[in-house]
């Protein structure tokens, strides 16, 4: 971002190396906040899977274990893609870039759909606590599956903002702002999409992979 | 007859580089996003201050006959809510922190400006949601939402005050990430860390706590307001869910919060205790350590909340031992300022006088503390009068006394002018005596038994209610004062020059107010920081 400034509003940094590790330290704080915001959910989760073992077991068979896996995979791939489009900026090569973000966020919206179809074949079977749920099952069945819609849709939110970022990668490339010596944004949003990426990569065992 | 070309009136720095709204509201400077910040947050203090106010009136009298009880429900939580989100916790960072640090650190801006002025306009929309709650009926939760109340059976406004305290939080993550990263990246050449003020010190630790801790009280309003609003959720006892976890998260990030209110506080004092003894704070890196211990072990003590709840008593023990642990760093600390005003040459100046009024509260503040850390003892006194007492030393006596005399201190340099003196040190006095007036006899009134929250009580604690509401009367002049003769002295109090105390520090050495590039050189540091010339 170095849209013209009005001159009242001089830059704090010394020169564009100190901007850059200034924005990579704030990334590495605002993933140290994100981790505390799952981290409740998280501890919620390990409580009471720990008090409902059983009721937790049955929550996790009436999710698609396919979808999940799916999604995994394609998670992953997309990591990849957006770890190649870093490796190619870093040699200056600005087409490989834009194919493998645009890939990268191509995945992402893949990911979305399969999460949103899951979504809607569970509220069809009323397995939507709070808005449609008609499961028989223990009552504490509904805690997981209140967890389950908490956790995958907070991540969601985060693919979405993930997305919004990549989509902006793809237009400062386009307009030429991103070359071997200014790739710090490419860097950044990578850090963003990697750390998404992780959250899920906790999420899958912990939804979909409880002893079946 | 006048000459024809009056003298152009001294250039007031940032102050008079644009003068239009749009030049305030559009600003990206520090130093005027710290005033747009001490507007708002005195704004909110008013406003949390007036049900203070009605609350003592209430409370002059044992039958409880001028509100509803409903009605007193609603005052507490808004004077609970108000205080500690839209003015303790972003009081001494928001404020004093983005005016001072940048200038501390020798650096043009926090790292983020933009990020800065957008977490201003968070707070502000944080606030207006918590208003417009208020304004449509108020809440009557308490400031601490327990459930299952809160989630089930309250009538009130919870919802809409739960969302505006949820997007203040991304204010206060943001000013402390942006600090984080200030303090990491942007030092003046030859600043290294440990020739930082204590006050840059305490103003990081603060920041780590912002980031840590507020995004678990985010979740955990979100995870209360959904189930609110599904009528299921985890907190529920039907579906097997325990209202207990909800207070484990809540009071793990309120009980850091507690450190969000006191920690600047003690780096302010540290500021203003070295300049007004003319020494070297005793025992520098004792006290930077000190500041990073009590924000880790702020992290492990949230249990202490829950003693009388059903926490199991192996967790109480524990709790309590790791609590004691923080009255260490906090005492090395009270004892390192009294050692650097020991033969110092002290002048009383106002800062110092809330300074010192500072150290005396808060010790009274932590060694109740101590008290209510004592398992046994927190029995008898949970829930009553006493806790309130005490947190009242310490977020007030301890957090508004530092942050009234950092605003002393650092007026000169925020507004270029001094303020009247004589009626700084009558005020400074008068918020002592009222503050001791208003809560020691909370501390007797809650060790005979007098439960928090209600205002209905037996009469023979009338004597001690009415003294803590007369109390309460001087303490309202004490803080109504200084608001008159600052805002008079920003437009026509005598010009500060850049170095009044004749303190050191960075922000001294630029003039005041200082112009919207800081410094007009970028300082080089070669010194240790309070060195303050041999006596
Ligand atoms: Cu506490």
């Amino acid at each position: 971002m170095t849209s013209a400034e009005p001159a009242s509003a001089p830059s704090p940094y010394s020169d564009a190396a100190q901007r850059d590790v200034a924005n990579h330290l704030g990334m590495w704080t605002l993933i140290a906040t994100e981790i505390l915001f799952f981290g409740g959910l998280f501890l919620a989760y390990c409580v009471y899977r720990g008090a409902y073992p059983a009721a937790f077991s049955a929550g996790s068979h009436r999710l698609d274990f396919w979808s999940g896996t799916v999604n995994t995979a394609v998670l992953l791939t997309s990591s990849l893609f957006m770890a190649l489009g870093d490796a190619m900026i870093r040699v200056g090569r600005r087409r490989g870039l834009q194919v493998c973000v645009t890939l990268t966020a191509g995945l992402g919206v893949l990911f979305l759909a399969i999460k949103f179809s899951e979504y809607r074949e569970m509220y069809a079977e009323h397995l939507v606590p709070g808005i449609r749920y008609g499961a028989a099952g223990p009552p504490q069945m509904q805690l997981f599956l209140f967890l389950y819609f908490v956790m995958t849709a907070l991540h969601a939110v985060h693919m979405l903002v993930g997305i919004g970022l990549l989509g902006w990668l793809l237009t400062l490339n386009r307009r030429g702002r991103l070359s071997r010596d200014r790739r710090a944004p490419v860097s950044m949003v990578g850090l963003y999409w990697h750390f998404v990426d992780c959250v899920w990569v906790f999420l899958y065992p912990l939804l979909y992979l409880i002893p079946r | 007859m006048p000459p024809l070309n009056p003298p152009a009136p001294p250039s007031r720095g940032y102050l008079s580089d644009g003068t239009t709204v749009a030049s305030w509201l559009c600003t990206r400077d520090h130093k005027r996003i710290a005033l747009l910040y001490l507007f708002t947050i005195t704004f909110f203090f008013l406003i949390g201050a007036s049900a203070a106010a009605l609350m003592r009136w209430e409370l002059t009298r044992p039958n409880g006959d001028l509100m509803t009880s409903d009605t007193y429900n609603r005052l507490f939580t808004l004077h609970g809510v108000v205080m500690v989100w839209f003015f303790l916790i972003p009081s001494i960072p928001a404020v004093l922190g983005n005016f001072v640090l940048p200038l501390a650190i020798g650096a043009r801006d926090v790292a983020f400006p933009r990020l800065n002025l957008a977490s201003w306009y968070i707070f502000v929309c944080g606030g207006l949601i918590a208003l417009y709650a208020i304004v449509v009926g108020g809440v009557d939760t308490g400031w601490t939402f327990y459930t299952p109340y809160s989630s089930t059976y309250s009538n009130s406004n919870v919802m809409v005050m739960a969302t505006g305290i949820f997007v203040a939080g991304f204010s206060s993550i943001a000013t402390g990430l942006n600090f984080i990263v200030t303090v990491h990246k942007l030092r003046a050449p030859g600043l290294t860390w440990f020739r930082l003020p204590l006050f840059v010190w305490a103003i990081y630790a603060t920041s780590i706590i912002l980031v840590l801790a507020t995004p678990v009280l985010a979740i955990t309003l979100a995870l209360m307001a959904l189930e609110r609003g599904f009528g299921v959720g985890i907190f529920d006892p039907k579906l097997g869910g325990d209202p207990l976890l909800f207070q484990h998260l809540f009071w793990f990030y309120s009980h850091p919060a507690v450190y969000i209110m006191i920690l600047p506080g003690m780096g302010v004092v540290s500021e203003l205790v070295s300049c007004f003894s003319r020494k070297k704070i005793f025992g520098y890196k004792v006290m930077a350590f000190s500041i990073l211990s009590i924000a880790g072990l702020g992290f492990l003590v949230w249990g202490h909340h829950m003693f009388v709840s059903s926490q199991s008593v192996y967790a109480g023990v524990v709790f309590s031992l790791l609590s004691f642990l923080v009255s260490v760093p906090s005492a090395i600390k009270v004892f390192n300022w009294i050692a650097t005003l020991h033969r110092g040459s002290i002048t009383f100046g106002t800062p110092l006088l809330y300074a010192l009024g500072f150290l005396a509260l808060f010790t009274i503040g932590g060694l109740t503390g101590i008290f209510l850390a004592t398992l046994a003892v927190d029995v008898h006194l949970h829930d009553t009068y006493f806790v309130i007492a005490h947190f009242h030393y310490i977020m007030v006596g301890g957090g508004v006394m530092a942050y009234m005399g950092g605003i002393h201190y650092w007026w000169p340099k925020i507004s270029g002018r001094m303020f009247p003196e004589g009626w700084a040190r009558f005020s400074a006095v008068t918020i002592f005596v009222g503050f001791n007036l208003t809560f020691f006899p909370q501390f007797l009134l809650g060790y005979l038994g007098m439960p928090r929250r209600y205002h209905i009580y037996p009469a023979e604690f009338q004597t001690l209610n009415v003294i803590s509401s007369a109390g309460a009367a001087v303490l309202a002049v004490g803080y109504l004062v200084p608001l008159c003769y600052l805002t008079w002295s920003f437009f026509h109090g005598k010009d500060a020059g850049p170095n009044p105390w004749n303190a050191t520090g960075l922000e001294w050495q630029t003039p005041s107010p200082p112009p919207s590039h800081n410094f007009e050189q970028t300082p080089v540091v070669t010194r240790p920081p309070y060195d303050y010339p041999p006596l």
